[in-house]
C-alpha cells in the first residue's frame, strides 16, 4: 500500500486554494480590522477609559479610548496648557475647572439639542459651569457628596452625622485628611455655620482657619488617593475629613467597615462634568460618547464605575440602575424613597464644592500648607 | 605644566559629558529659568520675576519644611551609618570570602525589587492592627502607634539606603591594610580600639560617602514621608507637591527644588572635603 493521502470527496484544488488564500489572509484582515478601530483620546481621573465603562462603546463603534489619567484638576490644566490644541478628544473635569476650561478656550461648544439634557432632574439642566453666556460647554455626567467618613466599628452614624466629631478624644491621631485644602476647609466651613461655605468674609475666613488649627491635635496623617484608601481599610484612620461614598463605597464593596455620611451641618457636592476638546479632529466621535454616558443606560454605568461609584443627574438613568441593580441604588440613595439623594439637594443640605470667592485659591492653598506644617 | 588633552582622553570622556551636559547641566538650567517664571489662570508664562524666590522664602512653613528635613535625613545618615557599620565590619573581617560574596549578594537583592513595593510591605507590619502590633497584643501589650510617624519614615529611609550604606562601608573596610590592624594588636591596642584608633579612620572615605549618600536619598525622598510618615509633618518633597497642586504653581516648586539641590551640593562638597582632609596623594 502506498503512503499517498487523498483528498477527502469534494475537496477539489480549487475549493484548496479558496481556503489556503483565505487562511492566508484572515490575519491580513485582522490587521485591518485593529487598525479601522478609531482612537479616541480621553484626558480623566483614573477609570472613566477603563473596560467596564468603554468597553459596550468601543465595541458598537470600532473605537479605542486612549485614557491619560491625571490626579487633580490642576494636574488636568496643567496638561492641556501644555498641549497642542486637539490633543485631547473629550475631557472630564470636575466642575469648578469647568469655568477655567472654558475660560481659556480648551473645550468646544455644545449643543444642547444633541443631549438628552429634558432626561436630567431639572438641579442639572443649567448646572453652574457647565454654561456660559447662553451657550453650552460641558455635561455634568455623575457627581457624589462629600461627609464624614468613618469607621462602623469605632463610630455610630448618630455619632458620625455631626463635623465635630473630628474633635472626640477618641480620636485622636486617628483623623485622616484627604490631602487637599478645597473640600476639608469646605466641611470646616459648613461648620462654622457659613451658608456658603466657600463664599465667606475675612472674619469668617479668619474663624475657619482658627476652627481648623483647633483640630490639627487630631489628626494622623495627610493622605492621597490610594493613602486614603489604605489607612480607611485597615483602621489606621477611623474617621477622615474631606471625602466621601468615592471613597468608602469602594471599600465598603470590598466588606471593609467603613461608610459616609451626610453630617446635620450638610455635605458638599463634587461633581463631574464631560467635554469635547477644542480642536479635536473626532468631534463627531466625542459627541456621540457623551451622549452615550449621558444617556440613561451609560448614566447607569456610570453609577457603578468599578474605581469609584457616583450619584448620576439622569433620572431615567436612575430607573435603569434601579431595574439593574437595585441593591446598589439603594445603597447611593437612588431610589424613589423620601430623603434620597435628590430630596438632599432640594433640602439644601448639599452645596457645590467651588473655588473661595472672596480669597484667593493661592490663600487657600498657602494656610492648608500652614496648617500641615503646624 | 599643564597636560594637553589627548583625543582618545576626549573620546573616552565624552558620553560623559554629553550625560551630564543633557541630563544635569541642561535641566539645572531650565529649572533655575522656571523659578522666575510666573503663572497666571494656570498657564506658566516665561518670565523674569523674582516674585517666586521672595514668596517661597518669606514663607515660616518653608523653613519649617527645610529645617525639618535637614534634620530626618542628617538623623538617618548617622542611624543608617551606626547601624550598618557592625554588619559591614562583620562582613569584612570576620566571613571568609565565599561567604562574604554570598553577604554581598545578599545586600544587593533589595534593589532587585521595587522600594515603592518595599514601603507598602511596612504598613502591614506597622499599622495598629499589623504584625509588629499582633506580637505586642500575644504579651498583651500594644497597640503602639507605629505608623504615620517620624520613626515609621526612619524606617523608610532605612529600607531605601541600609543596603547601600553597608556595601559603600564594606568596599571600604575591605581595603584597609591589615597589617596596620595586627601592628595596632602588637602594640596592645585592644579590639574596640583599634575599630576607632586603625579601623574606621583607615576607613574614614568610604564611611563619609556611605553617609553622603543616604543623606542624599533620603533629603529628596517622598515615599517614606507619604506612605509611612502619614505625610505629617511635611517634608520640602512634600512641599514641592504640595506647592504644584493648588494652582499650577510649578515655578515655586522649582524654588524649592533648586533649594534641595544648592544644600545637597554644600553638603556633598563638605563631606568630601572632609573625608578627604589631610589625605596627600
Amino acid at each position: 500500500m502506498t503512503g499517498i493521502i487523498r483528498p477527502s470527496a469534494g475537496f477539489t484544488r480549487r475549493t484548496l486554494l479558496a481556503t489556503g488564500a483565505a487562511a492566508l489572509a484572515m490575519p491580513m484582515l485582522g490587521r485591518r480590522a485593529n487598525a479601522a478601530a478609531t482612537e479616541l483620546t480621553m484626558l480623566a481621573w483614573y477609570g472613566h477609559a477603563e473596560p467596564d465603562m468603554v468597553a459596550e462603546f468601543e465595541a458598537e463603534n470600532n473605537v479605542k479610548f486612549v485614557p491619560k489619567y491625571y490626579t487633580g484638576g490642576d494636574n488636568m490644566l496643567g496638561l492641556i496648557s501644555q498641549s497642542p490644541p486637539g490633543t485631547y478628544d473629550v475631557i472630564l473635569s470636575d466642575a469648578e475647572y469647568v469655568q477655567a476650561l472654558n475660560a481659556a478656550g480648551y473645550v468646544e461648544e455644545l449643543d444642547p439639542n444633541d443631549y438628552a439634557l429634558a432626561d436630567y432632574f431639572p438641579e442639572f439642566q443649567n448646572f453652574p459651569g457647565n454654561w456660559a453666556d447662553g451657550k453650552l460647554f460641558s455635561m455634568v455626567t455623575r457627581f457624589g457628596f462629600l461627609g464624614v467618613a468613618y469607621n462602623t466599628d469605632a463610630l455610630t452614624e448618630a455619632e458620625a452625622a455631626n463635623y465635630n466629631v473630628f474633635w472626640d478624644p477618641k480620636l485622636t491621631g486617628k483623623v485622616g485628611h484627604f490631602d487637599w485644602h478645597l473640600p476639608n476647609l469646605g466641611q470646616i466651613s459648613l461648620l462654622n455655620g457659613n451658608a456658603n461655605p466657600y463664599d465667606i468674609d475675612e472674619a469668617a475666613w479668619t474663624a475657619l482657619k482658627e476652627k481648623t488649627m483647633s483640630l490639627r491635635p487630631q489628626i494622623g496623617g495627610f493622605f492621597d488617593y490610594g493613602g486614603t484608601f489604605s489607612s480607611l481599610n485597615d483602621g489606621q484612620m477611623l474617621a477622615f475629613c474631606g471625602i466621601g461614598d468615592w471613597i468608602t463605597g469602594v471599600l465598603e464593596k470590598s466588606g471593609a467597615k467603613v461608610k459616609s455620611v451626610i453630617p446635620e451641618q450638610g455635605g458638599l457636592q463634587w461633581s463631574e462634568c464631560f467635554s469635547i476638546g477644542k480642536g479635536s479632529a473626532k468631534a463627531d466621535l466625542a459627541k456621540k460618547w457623551i451622549q452615550y454616558i449621558t444617556s440613561a443606560k451609560g448614566q447607569a454605568k456610570s453609577a457603578q464605575m468599578a474605581a469609584y461609584p457616583a450619584l448620576i443627574p439622569n433620572q431615567k438613568g436612575w430607573e435603569v440602575l434601579q431595574a439593574e441593580n437595585p441593591d446598589e441604588a439603594k445603597r447611593q440613595g437612588m431610589t424613589k424613597d423620601a430623603g434620597n439623594a435628590i430630596d438632599m439637594i432640594r433640602a439644601g443640605r448639599i452645596k457645590y464644592r467651588q473655588w473661595p470667592v472672596q480669597q484667593g485659591l493661592e490663600d487657600w492653598n498657602d494656610f492648608w500648607s500652614e496648617y500641615k506644617g503646624a | 605644566m599643564r597636560r594637553s588633552i589627548s583625543l582618545y582622553g576626549l573620546t573616552f570622556s565624552l558620553p560623559m559629558l554629553i550625560w551630564q551636559l543633557v541630563f544635569f547641566v541642561a535641566p539645572l538650567v531650565f529649572l533655575i529659568a522656571l523659578s522666575f517664571w510666573t503663572v497666571k489662570n494656570f498657564k506658566m508664562e516665561p518670565d523674569f520675576d523674582t516674585v517666586n524666590w521672595v514668596t517661597m522664602y518669606g514663607r515660616s512653613v518653608f523653613w519649617q519644611s527645610y529645617g525639618l528635613t535637614l534634620a530626618l535625613a542628617t538623623a538617618a545618615a548617622v542611624i543608617t551609618s551606626i547601624l550598618a557599620f557592625p554588619c559591614s565590619f562583620a562582613i569584612a573581617f570576620k566571613l571568609s570570602p565565599k561567604y562574604r560574596q554570598w553577604a554581598i549578594f545578599l545586600m544587593v537583592i533589595p534593589f532587585f525589587t521595587s522600594y515603592l513595593v518595599r514601603v507598602y510591605s511596612w504598613q502591614i507590619f506597622l499599622s495598629d492592627n499589623g504584625i509588629i502590633n499582633g506580637l505586642f497584643a500575644q504579651v498583651g501589650m500594644g497597640p503602639f502607634p507605629l505608623l504615620n510617624t517620624v520613626f515609621a519614615t526612619m524606617i523608610g529611609y532605612l529600607t531605601l539606603t541600609f543596603p547601600l550604606v553597608v556595601l559603600l562601608q564594606l568596599f571600604s573596610l575591605i581595603f584597609i591594610d591589615r597589617t596596620l590592624i595586627e601592628a595596632a594588636h602588637n602594640l596592645r591596642c585592644g579590639r574596640i580600639r583599634t575599630v576607632f584608633a586603625v579601623v574606621i579612620p583607615s576607613a574614614r572615605v568610604g564611611l563619609v560617602i556611605a553617609a553622603l549618600f543616604c543623606f542624599i536619598l533620603s533629603f529628596g525622598d517622598f515615599v517614606s514621608p507619604v506612605y509611612l510618615g502619614g505625610g505629617d509633618p511635611t517634608t520640602l518633597s512634600i512641599l514641592i507637591t504640595d506647592t504644584t497642586k493648588s494652582g499650577q504653581q510649578w515655578p515655586r516648586a522649582a524654588v524649592i527644588a533648586l533649594t534641595m539641590i544648592a544644600t545637597l551640593l554644600a553638603v556633598a562638597f563638605a563631606a568630601v572635603g572632609f573625608a578627604y582632609k589631610g589625605r596627600t596623594k
